[in-house]
Order: C-alpha cells, then sequence, then structure tokens
C-alpha cells in the first residue's frame, strides 16, 4: 500500500467518520449469536427473523454485522470486545444462551452500548444486575415456566412431577414453574446437562402417581425425552414451555410431540397483521415456518427500526427514551416494557397438532395476561 | 545459532512487533487477539513440561486451567460484591489484587496436581490418557452443579483485577503483563531442560527401566513435572479468567484439554517456543477462517490434520529440522 | 421406591450399557489390534444415525435404515482407515489424538453442511413401539427390551467371531503382537481395515439404534465417545468380554446412581439441596467409578497385566 493511497483512505474514513458523527440516523448492529454446533437452529432462526424485518424495512443506513461465537463463552466475549474496539458499533443483539449473556452483556452496556436481547433473559439482569442501555425483546427466563404453571391451575392439575436438567436455567424453570403452580409435587428431579436418556426418570414419573409431567429440557435433551416417553406407555400429560416445542426442534420428534400443551409469548396463529405477514413472507423467503426465536428476532429489529425513526443512537438518552416506547407492531399483538427494560406481554397456551403433515402449534388459550417478572421490583430503574 | 534460535528470536520479535504496530495504527482488537494467543501459549507450555519432557499425555490439563479461572473468579467476585468467602479455617474478603490471585491460583492447581498425579501416576499410556481426562470431567461436572458461583452460567467479574503500576485496563498493558509472564515462564523452561532435572525426566520419558538402574526415581521425576506442568497452566487460566471477565465451566472441559494439547502439537513437541507457536497460529486461524465461511471448522480440521500427517515435527519441525531432545 | 422401579431401573441401566458395548467393543478392538486412539468413533456413531434417518425418512423401513446405517459408517470408517488412520499407526498417541480430533471437526461441520443444523427425525418402528407388560406387571418400553436382545446377540457374536473364526485368530494374535503376525504372512494391511471397518459399522449401528429414541443432531456422538473410552478403560483394552462387563457396570452405575444418590443425600441433606448435589455427585459417579478402578487395576478388570 503506498502512501497516497494511505492517505488517501485515511481521509475517506475521517469524513466517513464525521458524517456519521453528524447523526444522519444510521445505526451499525453487531450480532454476536449461535450459528454453529448443537444450538445453531436458534442463532440461525433468530438472525433470519432480524435480516428479514431489515429488509422489509427498506432503509439502507443500517449495517449489521454478524458473527458466530460457537457458544463458547470465551468467543463471545472476544467477539464483544471486537465489535466494541474494532467495529465501532453502537448497538449489539444476537446472543441465544444465558450463559453467554452473563458473560457479555454487563461489561458491554457498562460500555456504553445498547444491548436488544432477542432471546436471554437472565434473571440477575432483570433484577439487580438491569441496566438502562439492556432491553430484552423476548421474555424474562421464568416467563414460560411461569405461564405452564398458571395453565396447570385451569387446567385442573394438582399434583405435578417436575424436571429439568442441573444448571441454572434448568434450576430457574423450576423456580418459575412453582411460583405460579398451586398444586403438590410429586417429584422434582435434576438431570444431567446434555443427558440423553431418561428412562430412569420416566420409571419415576410412572411411579410417582402424579396427574400432570412439566419438564424444561432444551434442545436435543427434549426431543430424546418425548420420544422415550411417548414409548414408555406412561399416559400422564405432559406440560412445558416452548423451548423444547419450536418449529424446527418439531419436525424431529413427531408424533410423540402431538397433543402436549406448551407455553409461548408467540404463535404462527396469533391473529393480528404484522404476525400474518411476518409468517408468509419468512416462508416465502426461506422456505420453512418460523418459530419463536425468528419472531423474537424479527421484533428486535422492528423496535430498533422504530426508535431510528424518531432518535439516532448519537443521541443516547433519546434513543433510549425512543426504545422504551416500544412504538412498533410486534408480531404478538400488545408489546410494552416494564420498569426494568424486560417485555409485559400474553404468554400464551398452545397444542402441538399436525397441520397438512407439518407439525407445528395452535393456540388453545391464554396462560398469563400482561405478565412482567418478579425481578422488577429489585431493578433500580 | 541454530535454525530453532532463529525462529525463536523472530517470533519474540513478532510478539512485541505486532501489538505495538496495533497501538500506532489504534486498533485494540488485535491486542486482544495477541492476549489471547499468549495466555494459551501459556496454557501449552505448562502442559509441554508434562507432555514433552515428561511423555506425559494429560486429556485433562483444562483441570488445571479451570482451577486457575475459578480461583480468580470466585476472590474476585466476593471482593466485587463485599461479601465474605467462609473457608471454614479462616475468613476473607476476596481480593482483585492480582499477585494474589496468581499465588492462590498456583498453589490450588498445584495442589490439586499433586492429587490428581499421584492418583494418576500409577497407571500409563492410554489409561493415563483417560484417567485425567476423568479427573477433567469430574471437574467440569461438578463447576456446572455448583451453583454458588452461576454454575453453567459462569461468574462475571466486571473489572479487571488490578496489578501494581500498571492500568490493566489498558490493553496493551495487560498484554505486556502477560507477555512478561510467558518469557519469565519460558526462560524457566528452558533453564529446566538443561537443568540436572530435565535431563533425568528426559531419561525417564525415553527409558523408565534404565533410568531406574542409574539410581533415579521415574516416578518421583514425572510426579514432579506433572505438579509443576499444573502450577503454569493454573496461571494461565487465572489471566483467561481476566483477559475475558468471565469464568465458566467451559475452562474444565475436555474439548479445552484437547485445544492445549492442539497448541502443542501444532506448534512442535517438546519444542521451548513450540506451543507459543501453535497458540499464535490457531487463534490467528479461529479469527481469519472464521470470517469466511460458517463451516469453518472443516478448513481447521483438514489443516490440522495436514499438519499432522505431513509436519510431524509440528510447524517449528518445518522450520527448524528435527529438535535435539527428542529421539 | 418400590421393587418394581428398582427392576425398572435395572433394566434401564442394563439397556443404557448394552448400547454403550457396541460403541466401546469397537473402540477397543481398534485400540487393541492396531493400538490407535480413535477420537472420531463417535463421528461414525453420528454418521450412522444421520444415514439411518436419512433412509427411514425415503423408505419408510426401520431395517433398511439400520443396514443403511452400517454400510455407512463402514464405508466411511475405510474411507478414513485407507486415506488418514493408516499413516498413523506408527505415530505415537499424540499424534494419534490430534489427527482424530481433527476428523471429528471435519465430520461434524461436514454433516452440519450436509443435512442443515436442525435435528432430523428418525423414530422407533411401530412393531417395536409402545410399552410391553412383563412379568411382574412392569410396562416396559418393547423398543428398549429389542435393544438389550440386539446388544446382547451382537456380543455373542463378536465373541464367537472372536475365539472360534480365522479372523478372531488373526485380530487375537494382532493385538498380542503385531509385527509377529505380518511376519506370518498375514495381511496385516487388510486385516486393519476390515477391523476399523467393523468397529465403524458398530458404531454406526449403535448410533442409528439409540438416534430412533433419542435426537439426531451434529454432535450427538461426542458425549458417547467419552463414556466408551471409560468403558474400555474400566473393562481393560482389546478385551470384547472387558468391553462388556464394563459397559454394564457404567450403564448400572450412571442409571442407578442417578436414581439413588440424592435420596441417599436426603437423610442428612433437605430435600432441595439433596437433589442438587445428589445429581451433582451422580455425574461424576462414572468418572469416580473409573478412578476407583485404575486405582485398583491400572490395566483395567481384563486388561493385560504388568509382566
Amino acid at each position: 500500500m503506498n502512501l497516497k493511497s494511505m492517505i488517501l483512505g485515511t481521509a475517506l474514513a475521517a469524513i466517513g467518520g464525521i458524517a456519521g458523527a453528524d447523526g444522519h440516523g444510521g445505526v451499525k448492529v453487531g450480532m454476536i449469536t449461535t450459528l454453529s454446533g448443537g444450538g445453531a437452529g436458534l442463532g440461525i432462526d433468530v438472525r433470519d427473523g432480524f435480516m428479514l424485518a431489515i429488509a422489509q424495512s427498506g432503509r439502507d443506513d443500517i449495517e449489521v454485522v454478524i458473527e458466530d461465537d460457537q457458544r463458547k463463552p470465551d468467543v463471545a466475549v472476544q467477539l464483544s470486545d471486537k465489535m466494541i474496539q474494532s467495529e465501532q458499533v453502537d448497538v449489539m443483539t444476537g446472543i441465544i444462551f444465558s450463559n453467554l449473556a452473563m458473560a457479555v452483556i454487563p461489561s458491554a452496556v457498562a460500555q456504553g452500548k445498547i444491548y436488544l436481547s432477542p432471546n436471554a433473559g437472565p434473571s440477575a439482569l432483570a433484577g439487580r444486575g438491569c441496566h438502562e442501555n439492556y432491553f430484552n425483546v423476548a421474555w424474562q427466563n421464568d416467563n414460560l415456566h411461569e405461564a405452564a404453571g398458571a395453565y396447570a391451575n385451569t387446567a385442573g392439575y394438582d399434583n405435578s412431577f417436575i424436571l429439568a436438567p442441573n444448571y441454572p436455567a434448568g434450576q430457574d424453570a423450576l423456580t418459575g414453574y412453582k411460583r405460579m403452580f398451586e398444586g403438590d409435587l410429586a417429584g422434582e428431579l435434576f438431570t444431567d446437562l446434555g443427558q440423553t436418556d431418561y428412562a430412569a426418570e420416566i420409571a419415576q414419573i410412572r411411579a410417582s402417581g402424579a396427574d400432570s409431567v412439566f419438564f424444561f429440557l432444551p434442545g436435543g435433551m427434549g426431543i430424546s425425552f418425548l420420544k422415550q416417553y411417548a414409548d414408555s406407555g406412561v399416559d400422564i400429560p405432559v406440560i412445558g414451555p416452548a423451548f423444547s416445542f419450536d418449529q424446527g426442534i418439531l419436525q424431529a420428534v413427531g408424533d410423540a410431540a402431538v397433543g402436549v400443551v406448551n407455553t409461548s409469548q408467540w404463535s404462527k396463529d396469533l391473529d393480528n397483521p404484522a404476525n400474518a405477514a411476518f409468517v408468509e413472507t419468512f416462508q416465502a423467503e426461506y422456505g420453512r415456518l418460523p418459530s419463536l426465536y425468528a419472531s423474537q428476532g424479527f421484533d428486535t429489529a422492528n423496535l430498533l427500526i422504530s426508535a431510528l425513526e424518531v432518535a439516532s443512537p448519537s443521541d443516547a438518552e433519546a434513543f433510549r427514551e425512543a426504545l422504551r416506547a416500544a412504538d412498533f407492531d410486534s408480531t404478538r399483538g400488545d408489546f410494552a416494557f416494564g420498569s426494568n427494560q424486560h417485555p409485559i406481554q400474553d404468554i400464551y397456551a398452545r397444542e402441538v397438532i399436525v397441520e397438512d403433515g407439518i407439525f407445528t402449534n395452535k393456540v388453545i388459550g391464554v396462560a398469563l395476561e400482561d405478565h412482567g417478572d418478579v425481578y422488577a421490583a429489585e431493578c433500580g430503574l | 545459532m541454530t535454525r530453532e534460535s532463529i525462529v525463536n528470536a523472530v517470533v519474540l520479535a513478532l510478539l512485541i512487533a505486532v501489538p505495538a504496530w496495533a497501538v500506532v495504527t489504534g486498533e485494540p482488537f488485535t491486542i486482544t487477539l495477541a492476549t489471547r494467543a499468549v495466555i494459551f501459549a501459556l496454557a501449552a507450555v505448562g502442559l509441554n513440561i508434562a507432555l514433552g519432557l515428561g511423555g506425559l499425555v494429560s486429556l485433562g490439563h483444562a483441570a488445571f486451567f479451570g482451577i486457575g479461572g475459578y480461583a480468580m473468579g470466585i476472590l474476585a467476585h466476593h471482593a466485587q460484591t463485599y461479601t465474605v468467602l467462609d473457608l471454614g479455617l479462616f475468613t476473607t474478603g476476596g481480593t482483585k489484587s492480582m499477585p494474589v490471585i496468581w499465588l492462590v491460583a498456583m498453589v490450588a492447581s498445584g495442589l490439586a496436581a499433586l492429587l490428581i498425579g499421584m492418583l494418576s501416576l500409577r497407571t500409563a499410556g492410554v489409561y493415563f490418557i483417560m484417567i485425567t481426562l476423568a479427573f477433567g470431567q469430574m471437574f467440569y461436572f461438578f463447576a456446572i452443579s455448583w451453583p454458588a458461583y452461576g454454575g453453567e452460567d459462569g461468574l462475571s467479574i466486571y473489572v479487571r483485577n488490578g496489578f501494581p503500576g500498571l492500568n490493566t485496563l489498558v490493553p496493551i498493558q495487560f498484554y505486556g503483563l502477560c507477555l512478561g509472564v510467558l518469557l519469565l515462564v519460558l526462560a524457566l523452561n528452558a533453564a529446566l531442560a538443561k537443568s540436572p532435572f530435565g535431563l533425568a525426566l528426559n531419561a525417564a520419558r525415553q527409558s523408565p527401566a534404565r533410568a531406574e538402574t542409574v539410581g533415579l526415581n521415574p516416578q518421583r521425576l514425572k510426579l514432579v513435572a506433572f505438579v509443576l506442568s499444573g502450577v503454569i497452566t493454573g496461571l494461565a487460566g487465572a489471566l483467561f479468567a481476566d483477559l475475558n471477565r468471565f469464568v465458566s465451566p467451559v475452562m474444565f472441559s475436555w474439548q479445552m484439554s484437547g485445544e492445549i494439547i492442539v497448541f502443542i502439537i501444532l506448534g512442535g513437541t517438546a519444542r521451548l517456543f513450540g506451543p507459543v507457536i501453535g497458540a499464535c497460529v490457531f487463534v490467528l486461524l479461529e479469527h481469519v477462517l472464521g470470517g469466511l465461511s460458517d463451516y469453518w471448522h472443516i478448513y481447521l480440521g483438514a489443516l490440522l490434520l495436514a499438519v499432522v500427517l505431513f509436519a510431524r515435527g509440528g510447524i517449528m519441525g518445518l522450520l527448524a529440522g528435527r529438535g535435539a531432545v527428542h529421539d | 421406591m418400590t421393587s418394581i422401579l428398582i427392576i425398572e431401573q435395572v433394566l434401564n441401566g442394563l439397556q443404557f450399557g448394552v448400547m454403550l458395548f457396541l460403541m466401546a467393543a469397537g473402540l477397543t478392538l481398534i485400540f487393541g489390534v492396531m493400538g490407535l486412539i480413535n477420537l472420531a468413533h463417535g463421528s461414525l456413531y453420528m454418521v450412522g444415525a444421520f444415514a439411518a434417518a436419512a433412509v427411514a425418512g425415503a423408505t419408510g423401513s426401520f431395517l433398511m435404515a439400520l443396514t443403511a446405517a452400517m454400510a455407512a459408517a463402514a464405508i466411511a470408517g475405510v474411507l478414513v482407515e485407507t486415506l488418514v488412520i493408516r499413516r498413523l499407526y506408527r505415530a505415537d498417541h499424540l499424534d494419534q489424538v490430534l489427527a482424530t480430533f481433527a476428523l471429528i471437526l471435519i465430520f461434524s461441520e461436514g454433516t452440519r453442511w450436509a443435512f442443515g443444523s436442525f435435528p432430523l427425525f428418525l423414530d422407533t418402528p411401530d412393531w417395536a413401539s409402545g410399552p410391553v407388560t412383563l412379568p411382574g406387571g412392569i410396562d416396559y418400553p418393547r423398543y428398549r427390551l429389542l435393544l438389550i436382545g440386539v446388544g446382547l446377540a451382537i456380543a455373542a457374536g463378536l465373541g464367537l467371531l472372536i475365539t472360534r473364526t480365522r479372523i478372531g485368530i488373526q485380530i487375537r494374535a494382532g493385538e498380542n503382537d503385531r509385527e509377529m503376525i505380518a511376519a506370518l504372512g498375514v495381511d496385516i494391511s487388510k486385516l486393519y481395515t476390515l477391523v476399523f471397518a467393523l468397529g465403524a459399522a458398530l458404531a454406526g449401528l449403535a448410533g442409528a439404534l439409540v438416534g430412533a429414541i433419542q435426537s439426531v443432531q451434529v454432535g450427538m456422538g461426542e458425549p458417547v465417545l467419552i463414556l466408551a473410552f471409560v468403558v474400555i478403560v474400566i473393562g481393560g483394552i482389546g478385551s470384547i468380554k472387558g468391553a462388556l462387563i464394563g459397559a454394564i457396570l457404567v450403564g448400572l452405575t450412571d442409571t442407578l446412581g442417578g436414581i439413588f444418590l440424592p435420596e441417599v443425600f436426603k437423610l442428612f441433606m433437605t430435600p432441595s439441596a439433596a437433589t442438587a448435589s445428589g445429581s451433582a455427585v451422580a455425574s461424576m459417579a462414572i468418572y469416580i467409578l473409573m478412578g476407583a478402578v485404575l486405582i485398583w487395576r491400572p490395566t483395567g478388570l481384563f486388561g493385560p497385566r504388568a509382566a
């Protein structure tokens, strides 16, 4: 690279920098999400939903840098440093898993970056660890489990067997369910993270005399459990959060999931125009039905775009105010932020059905209405 | 000047020049990458004492990496939340001072290495590999299930710990600190290899029976090497936790153990700067290949395969020929 | 804690163990005969499961899917052996570890590239689904009984192969002294390829059989690989009998440990603390078992004894 081109390059960069600082309304977004390995399906869905909304907005001043965290916390931290130091993004988003979120978000928001979470909602960041730069567009981790507990009450269950893997999200799941569920516990089990054989647990369920089973087993764990449960002849009704029944996983589980009730803040058959358009355009663009993760990515992008209509990231306080207003058409219908910048929304009960040869979900009722989270009280915002 | 010492000098020069250039051009991320490489190099140099010099293939060295990391995480966590750590015999409010944390990390990993070494060295060959793997896995599962320090979520340490006289938040200063530690350990390693202990260890590795006939105790030599190796890898773990300002059970995983071994083999087993070259190349590949394709692990695997099949002595072997240490 | 529950759990442990045996048998043969540490064995398991899912989806026949699984894994095994493994027999364990570690990367991401990032569908066949009532009133899934049967049958078959056939004699001789049988005129490279393909086919079969009741996804082989290594170490490398006994031990320890340890802990802890720490210790149980066995018998239960 000769001297002349170096000078020219530097000059152009400087001009570009000045133009950016003028606040012409553009924004640079850093998306760190899981695009490889076992959990990749979720990250890919979030990314696809997000980019669909960006494309549909028709704006050309939103630049998105996408990186793969490989589900490794140290890689996520490194990418976060890169986004902040090297790419100099204004807004960050994308992380799927709570342990990566805890590694990245506190430091990123402390450095002044806005973080919009399209998935992970750890309780630490909803309560004492909340921050004015951190917005969660999906849910607080406990929400779907609390809704399952509430649904169990209305369904008339009063003796549940509950199980989850022995890690913080699993422990939160059981805590959330127990918070709302008013009946007794026929049994409470922690399984190993990554465990694939649930014969022993199913035998215990059979012997427990429970009238309902609540489980939280994301990813491959849930697939294994459902298949083995269906094969075992144990007939007790099963409920769980949407994480084991999302569109990507259902095809792998098949018949074993049909009839199971799961709780989610979104379903493809929610009756509002934004959602109908989203489902149709997502399927047209990507050739598959969207999952709740895709809807979360879509909503996150639309939240960002709605804020950009009113303010620019260069004016931090105005931008945060615009984000808090959440003035966009969510695929969930009504959407508002609580005081801790986590959603207040309806959580639905859905049932797994077969439709046109494809396994999908159908809403059967509202489990919790206008539900926030219990950690908001601990947040100082 | 052997070819190897020329290569060593070049590597050293690059380790100083590249981050310096990054400071000048204002690319702090390059410094972060370099720090990551240097810390991985330190972990691998530690393992190399057991593996290269002692011939002990430990597939559980991530145990020490994690112990060092958690030593830092636990102490700093109590300091930053102003809670007290009750260890039964005494209590402490934690600390955010790096020298103290390093000392604790090294002692803790040393003790663990002593225990694990005493039990594992009763076996040999692939059994040794497996039992070290088992110990690594035990730590991993324990850390995941231990809710007090975050379990699988891990622990975030919001502000990097302090070192007297430096502002560790400035990337180049933290890098300089890590590089200094690495160079110190390399110097010690070089001295060790030539010392009576190092020579005896080498003899024990090559032929335990013959070593015994001249009055050496191979088991004891290997144990000492294992403990030293654990101590250094533990120190690297504490530094890694500080780099990322985060500790999680992933530091204990067998994939991490495998990666540390990869650094050594990639760079050249039993060569002084071998682990350094291996770690730097690996971090570089991770960064560059990741930008090229979503499926970049395939290319990484193919490259590693090529190195094993066609470049037996690792990169150092390619550049500087077979080493003096290995038969 | 009824006796029915205990019996059911023992059956579960047995089934888990028998499935591990399929993986471990291949691994122990490969290591025993060829002295090769094969970290890519878990990838062959995954290849079998994916092949089964693909064929089952296309033809609807479970038996064809199983055949396809074994064939695909065996072919993958032969390819890997001729292209890569062959150069590693004289290398030390370290190089083998790295090379097969690299193969894991290639297989995993290659599978993801070919089949996508979402898990695949594979289900038990209708004729093997649902529960069956055992004497004593226990309802047990038919498929799991099938697995136990298949596993034991293969164990018997392998045992016969090793002790009664010419190939078996060559394998046992090869475990004992590689150079000698080469000097005696046995085609070593063909033997090695055969053993590798056999081990791979077993892994592929295990992947397909287990994939039907678990999830078929990238990376499914790694946890099983670690367990298989634990099994062959406990059983003693090179010994099929050791692999079977080791596998059943591991299966029972893992299953029964997960159930009974929390109960034991409940005797002196609060229930929720007992559940959490009990399952924590249960997850470490098989490693503690392996450590204990190795400390008592440094070469495993049926491994070669020091002269």
